[in-house]
């Protein structure tokens, strides 16, 4: 019995996720005294070997292969399957990622067996084959406590999940070479080409967002918001109703199918607080609520509120923040 | 061309999510349906293709028979046909929908010809199992890439846009070949008069779903902990402005 951990990473860059899936790896390996052995795809991966000792790995089987020199979801999930296939792998464990998700899945299609997605808890069962895992559903609203039974299961770990921590005694990893024939059909999807993200504040990493939601009315009553994010060296960001509405870009979209957010602050103005616009806004460190029902979920579920008209409220913020300026 | 759409029905929850009391489901008494996000995205996309090259195009969901108001809403806004695999009660698990779809799109491929492209949802938005649409793929030895933020035909491909973390990526999958979407690479367009009438009059085809149950079981769902939270009403109207800076300056983020 082995435990594999699938490590992602992005033409050598070793994606934050995989730390957290090594974590949630070896606590398995640990608690079924097994040995954790980790799986790099790719030559660009080869360097990684003391960074996963670090994390516990006893032994890095790295796969070579020509198609293998950028990231391909197929590709990816097939060398998975040959890897568990030649290491008689039983657990598997990857970042849920979109990409760690898309592996996975390719690999258990092709094994044809079981793969939990996004998993938040994983407990080792008492029968051989079956292990006890909690799940993430409606994006994080939800949980689903689930049974996964197979000779080999496969799973990912939901990110923030486990917090991720170097293995207490930091072993030394011996690496591996690892051959595997690949099929030409996998080399379909293969990333062609891309247009690589320019520097600068995002959605995802802003320190402040200032949402706008229903509440907002039109495209052009976005631009208050415009000004207040800008005095704060922020983005704007925006609810489904929004973007449904054709005010703003689904970019703008936070929630579970738009972007999550973190910001130390993030002033939600006009937005109600449905569940899949929370589960984008949850991680947020602080929220203020603005709007003029007092029993609205948002208001509610915020550490601060204002109660009243967006429209009114919004500019005196930004007023007051220049006349403490001087500007 | 030939296009497949696999759609889910998923409960609308608000503000919360209430389970039934022996927790194997949400309680929907009070809740409307609506197709899963990404595949009302995917739908769009579907129209927008024939739109642009001509063709057909096939809405598909395994469901309760009450999915039909999907599959119907799906004509209404220029799917062409629409088919139903009807199932009783719980969900089944992804292993089993896969296999269910894959041997319905053998018997109609066998019927019509086979699809140009199948389309998913990225993820269903209630049970996020990451999988049916690849599980699909891979019995019908079809190429396939997840997350898509942009599509084009051209030259016998399907050319794939999608966003990762470095940036944006770009593939070129050879037709026949299946793609996930995301919400976000369209805005859904709302039925016409014409599409409603065409919706109540397309003919649902069902076709009765056979496959074994697969490895990953639901045992019960839970919510999950709430934080506890007390609100800190920082004033009324635009006379709270200062307030909010002052809240704002103790934060951190005015300077
Ligand atoms: C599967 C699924 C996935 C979804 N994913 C997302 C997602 O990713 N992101 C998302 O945001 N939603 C998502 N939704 C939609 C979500 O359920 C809500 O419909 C949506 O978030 C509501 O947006 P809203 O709060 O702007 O609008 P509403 O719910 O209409 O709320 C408007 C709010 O504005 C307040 N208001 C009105 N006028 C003013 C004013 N002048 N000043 C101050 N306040 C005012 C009102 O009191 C109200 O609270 C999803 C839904 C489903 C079913």
């Amino acid at each position: 019995m082995t435990i594999l951990v699938v490590v992602e990473h992005d033409r050598g860059v070793l994606a934050d996720a995989s730390r957290e899936a090594l974590t949630a790896g070896r606590h398995l390996a640990t608690t079924t005294a097994t040995p954790l052995d980790a799986l790099t795809i790719g030559a660009a991966a080869d360097a990684m070997v003391a960074e996963l000792g670090r994390f516990g790995v006893s032994t890095v089987h790295q796969a070579h292969h020509d198609v293998l020199a950028d990231y391909g979801p197929e590709a990816w999930g097939a060398v998975v399957a040959a890897a568990v296939e030649q290491l008689s792998a039983s657990v598997v464990v990857a970042a849920g990622t979109d990409r760690g998700n898309e592996v996975m899945a390719w690999a258990a299609a092709r094994l044809d067996v079981p793969f939990a997605a996004n998993c938040t808890v994983t407990t080792p069962g008492e029968e051989d084959e079956k292990m006890a895992v909690t799940r993430v559903r409606w994006g994080g609203s939800l949980l689903e406590e689930a049974t996964l039974t197979g000779a080999v299961r496969l799973l990912t770990m939901a990110h923030h999940a486990v917090d991720a921590a170097p293995a207490e005694e930091p072993g030394r990893a011996t690496a591996v070479s690892m051959t595997v024939e690949l099929d030409d059909s996998v080399s379909h999807s293969i990333v062609r080409g891309r247009v690589e993200r320019v520097a600068g504040v995002t959605l995802a990493t802003a320190p402040v967002v200032v949402g706008g939601g229903r509440g907002v009315g039109s495209a052009d009553g976005f631009a208050p918001l415009e000004e207040l994010a800008g005095l704060l060296g922020g983005v704007v960001g925006c609810s489904r109703a929004v973007t449904n509405n054709g005010w703003r870009n689904h970019t703008d979209q936070v929630g579970q199918t738009g972007t999550r957010i973190a910001p130390t602050v993030y002033l939600a103005c006009g937005i109600s607080g449905a569940i899949q616009h929370w589960v984008g806004a949850m991680a947020a460190k602080n929220i203020v609520a603005i709007n003029i029902d007092p029993e609205a979920n948002m208001v509610s579920k915020a550490g601060y509120a204002v109660i009243g008209d967006l429209h009114a409220v919004v500019p005196a913020i930004a007023t007051e923040i220049r006349r403490r300026r001087g500007t | 061309m030939r296009i497949l759409v696999c759609v889910k029905r998923v409960p609308a929850p608000g503000a919360r999510i209430n389970l039934t009391a022996d927790a194997q489901a949400i309680d929907t008494a009070h809740l409307g349906f609506t197709t899963s996000p990404h595949e009302e995205c995917a739908v769009e996309a579907a129209v927008q293709l024939v739109e642009g090259h001509g063709g057909e195009a096939t809405v598909l969901t395994l469901g309760p028979v009450e999915a039909e108001e999907q599959l119907r809403y799906a004509v209404s806004v220029g799917m062409t046909a629409a088919v139903l695999l009807p199932i009783d009660g719980a969900d089944w698990d992804p292993q089993r929908t896969a296999a269910a779809i894959t041997e319905v799109v053998r018997r109609l491929e066998a019927a019509d010809g086979p699809f140009d492209l199948i389309l998913f949802g990225n993820e269903s938005a209630d049970a996020g199992n990451f999988q049916v649409g690849i599980r699909v793929a891979h019995a019908l030895g079809r190429p396939m890439v997840n997350g898509a933020k942009g599509i084009a035909i051209s030259e016998g491909a399907v050319h794939v846009r999608r966003e990762a973390d470095a940036g944006q990526e770009t593939y070129e999958l050879p037709l026949p070949a299946a793609v996930g979407v995301k919400e976000g690479i369209n805005l859904p367009r709302y039925p016409t008069m014409k599409g409603r009438l065409a919706s109540k009059r397309v003919e649902v085809e069902r076709m009765e779903p056979d496959a074994e149950t697969g490895g990953l079981r639901m045992v019960r769902l839970q919510r999950p902990a709430e934080r506890a939270s007390t609100t800190v009403i920082l004033g009324r109207g635009p006379d709270a402005a200062p307030a909010v800076v002052d809240l704002l300056d103790e934060l951190g983020v005015l300077a």
